[in-house]
């Protein structure tokens, strides 16, 4: 199975586990499968639209998705899967 | 200021090296990550943490944290026996407000603190978490180490 690495501050939506295992064979499928599982945790991944939110990166080893084929990039149960919120904002 | 969240304790350390993070970057915008453990229904911040603001251009009214410094920050909180508990930055003339920003792009249970800063100093310090609607509420800061 696929390891999703789940960054702290969604941790509360998977009873504090920082690990996510799941057969998937592309991203999509991975966070589809985190997102049945973890009621709550869609809404943060996921816009209104079902895009995954802008400020949510999500890399298959060292690489962006957003490098890759993005939701389709292709994994296999060797593969590390790492979700890091893009952290930002200002006073405008 | 909302009941639903744990208070923060935030020591004196800590909140001596954010305040001065934010006037040394002032009028640029400065961030950086704490650190500590909930424990008896508080948020104890032991430790505060800079990091560089990436957001290219203008940093008066906008920062960015690299990934990789995010994928840095989770590692040290994992090696240190600490939890990473949220994030600072600075509001240089501005209050200690979250704007539409800071709103659009923030993650649930952490906390975000915010300072705001004048020429004169660091003169507010606030703190917010998301709600279940994706809002953001106050936290409480106990022993606020500032007086306003």
């Amino acid at each position: 199975m696929a390891t999703l690495i789940i960054p702290t501050p969604l941790r509360k939506f998977t009873n504090g586990h920082a690990v996510f295992e799941a057969s998937a064979s592309n991203v999509n499928e991975l966070l589809n499968a985190l997102s049945s599982a973890n009621e709550g945790i869609k809404k943060h991944l996921f816009d209104d639209s079902g895009e995954l939110r802008s400020f949510i990166r999500i890399y298959v080893g060292d690489e962006d998705i957003n490098e890759l084929k993005g939701g389709n990039t292709k994994i296999d149960d060797q593969d590390e899967v790492i979700i890091i919120p893009a952290i930002a904002g200002g006073s405008k | 200021m909302s009941n639903q969240f744990l208070p923060l304790d935030v020591n004196e350390e800590s909140m001596v090296e954010m305040k001065a993070h934010g006037e040394d970057a002032f009028p640029n915008e400065c961030c950086g990550f704490f650190y500590g453990e909930e424990r008896d229904d508080v948020r104890w911040v032991t430790l505060a943490k800079r990091i560089i603001n990436v957001k290219e251009g203008d940093q008066r009214r906008r920062f960015e944290i690299s990934g990789k410094d995010y994928i840095g920050a989770e590692r040290f909180a994992t090696q240190e026996g600490l939890t990473l508990l949220g994030i600072y930055h600075s509001h240089p003339l501005h209050p200690a407000v979250p704007s539409k920003h800071d709103l659009e792009v923030a993650m649930p249970w952490f906390s975000y603190i915010i300072l705001s800063v004048e020429s004169s100093g660091v003169n507010h310090v606030r703190s917010w978490q998301l709600n279940e609607s994706r809002i953001f509420e106050e936290e409480v800061i106990n022993k606020n180490q500032l007086k306003v």
